[in-house]
């Protein structure tokens, strides 16, 4: 019996370690990772000034040029604009299926949120060279009098639109469903129609969470990289419209990994790159998510 | 202006159907013409094969090398983020449920490390490879790559996990219980479909991520014996196989895109049939 006891303590012990371990080190991970990336950049940092090398456009890796400008405007470039295709159209998605649709429609929706979560970039790459590149160069292109090959800021945009609408979309549905019914039924016993009190009561109490949910599919939008890469072009100029290609930061770390440990201070512009993107992502998400739990709070 | 805002609703509404309807059409729109693309060049012999001398102009060979790294790979990293972060969850639920502040400050963690892009995952492993002074290998990418599903895998199961009434728990506290056990038979066992559902969910986000195998796991044409070498995996070889001139070479890039879609449909149908098939071991109060 005190064989048996001795052997259970034994066990449960050795299990509060090793999750203790667990835990710790999940908790590191995101130190860690910013120690890693912030140690790999040191050598161009500190040949470089921080500042030129954001705001300089000239990337000249064999000269050791490395100004990122070009990247980082790409990239505002293309999430700004997929979030302008995606945001109003998961809004309204959201408002409908919460608040208009029979319920068996937003159950049918779930799988289609799922799966569309689910596809890898990889597959909305594919997809972007197959429908959304032709689509540009072959009618949406001419139409606008535009004479452009498809691998666009707007391809990219559109393919990373739709992979970002399940993410936003969730996070609206999960914000609409926290509204009380009391506030909408009092707003309709006052006479007001179901539209007015979706606009003046519903998204008027939702609003910070809307918000942090388009914050977070910022970035979302703005770390993405297969299937951007694939579609955008990737031409290192400071794109001036959306037929023009360009060429955003995850695509350059993407693309140049093959040939960045034979040239000098390659890598460590390519890891201060990574170091921009965890940074940029981060602030999005610390301040959308300190939002949402604020939100939370105050239902 | 009575007359006004009932035209403004009927707009609204017009449109709110017509969101709905993009978005299904767009998953439709994906699935069918990757299948319609790529349905064609699917052969028995793609799945089967490794690629043969000139696989690359067209000759032949097949994808197999990649499918089965891939399923390695997503394997072994799964494996990796259960045994860290299944105790995490349980420690999170069971553990510090008096710690309220501390288990929201621990989730609010995992949301930052889940917004974390998966190419900067990929930096970070090359730069532990290169510390470690590994070579591109199957291990590089499977640490890798659990870095990048661990948050997903405890968020996934916090979530379910954190459901239990904490009435179970005490129950079996009652009874003699020791925490661990509590964790390990009880709460396991009540949320056993949701830990099946975040697993599954892991696995597919691994199986589908290329960013951040890019750096880390190489490509082979070979299928790996150990650890220790190179792997192909199944996203990167639909990239290069696209980034190919030779039209034969494209066309085999879209069938291997049909079997990633078909593999990820699966491990989707697979987590709705368990959630609902082991539903009925739960308690339920």
């Amino acid at each position: 019996m005190k064989f048996f006891l001795l052997n259970r303590r034994f066990r449960d012990k050795s299990h509060f370690i090793w999750m203790t371990i667990s835990i710790i080190l999940v908790i590191l991970l995101p130190i860690f990772l910013a120690t890693g990336l912030i140690i790999k950049s040191q050598p161009i940092l500190s040949t470089n000034e921080f500042s030129s090398l954001l705001f300089s456009s000239e990337w000249k890796p064999l000269s050791g040029k490395f100004g990122l400008l070009t990247f980082i405007v790409s990239s505002l470039w293309v999430t700004f604009l997929s979030i302008l295709i995606a945001a109003p159209i998961c809004l309204l998605t959201a408002i409908y299926l919460t608040q208009y649709a029979r319920r068996y429609l937003l159950r049918a929706m779930h799988p289609v949120i799922d799966i569309l979560a689910g596809i890898p970039s990889v597959i909305y790459g594919v997809w972007g060279i197959l429908v959304i590149v032709p689509f540009i160069s072959n009618y949406l292109g001419p139409a606008l009098g535009k004479e452009t090959s498809g691998y666009t800021v707007l391809a990219g945009a559109l393919v990373l639109a739709v992979m970002i609408i399940p993410f936003i979309l969730n996070i609206m549905i999960e914000v609409l469903k926290t509204i009380p019914d009391a506030l909408k039924e009092a707003a309709l016993s006052l006479g007001a129609t179901q539209w007015q009190t979706v606009k003046r009561v519903i998204l008027k109490k939702a609003f910070p969470g809307l918000l942090s949910a388009v914050s977070l599919g910022i970035s979302r939008a703005f770390g993405e990289t297969i299937a951007v890469l694939m579609v955008v072009g990737n031409v290192t100029r400071i794109p001036s419209g959306v037929f023009e290609p360009g060429y955003p930061l995850p695509a350059l770390i993407a693309n140049n990994y093959g040939e960045m440990l034979s040239i000098p201070m390659y890598d460590s512009a390519l890891m201060l790159s990574a170091l921009v993107l965890f940074a940029v992502v981060l602030l999005f998400n610390l301040a959308s998510r300190m939002a949402i739990a604020r939100y939370e709070k105050l239902q | 202006m009575a007359k006004f805002k009932n035209i403004e609703e009927k707009i609204f509404i017009a449109l709110m159907r017509l969101s709905t309807g993009i978005i299904v059409f767009a998953l439709l729109l994906i699935v069918f013409s990757i299948i319609y693309k790529g349905l064609p060049s699917l052969s028995w012999e793609m799945l089967t094969q490794t690629p043969k001398g000139g696989f690359y102009f067209g000759k032949e060979g097949g994808i197999l090398n990649a499918i089965i790294g891939s399923l390695y790979l997503s394997a072994g990293a799964t494996l990796v983020a259960f045994v860290i972060g299944f105790p995490v969850a349980l420690f999170m639920n069971v553990y510090l449920i008096k710690y309220k502040r501390f288990v929201q400050m621990v989730r609010f963690f995992l949301d930052l490390l889940w917004g974390v892009p998966s190419i900067v995952y990929g930096a970070f492993g090359f730069t532990l490879m290169i510390f470690f002074g590994m070579k591109t290998s199957l291990l590089a990418g499977i640490v890798t790559v659990s870095l990048f599903i661990i948050p997903i895998m405890v968020r996934a199961m916090d979530e379910v996990i954190k459901t239990v009434p904490i009435g179970l728990l005490e129950a079996s506290y009652s009874l003699g219980a020791t925490r661990s056990e509590a964790a390990y038979k009880i709460v396991l066992r009540q949320c056993f479909p949701g830990i099946i559902t975040a697993i599954l969910l892991s696995f597919g986000r691994a199986i589908g991520d290329a960013a951040a195998v890019l750096f880390t796991t190489g490509y082979t044409d070979h299928i790996p014996t150990s650890l220790g070498q190179p792997s192909a995996t199944l996203p990167l070889s639909i990239f290069f196989q696209l980034g190919s001139p030779i039209a034969e070479v494209q066309n085999r890039a879209y069938a291997s895109a049909v079997v990633l879609t078909i593999i990820i449909l699966i491990i989707s149908i697979l987590s709705r049939y368990f959630s609902k098939r082991y539903e009925k071991h739960r308690i339920n109060f």
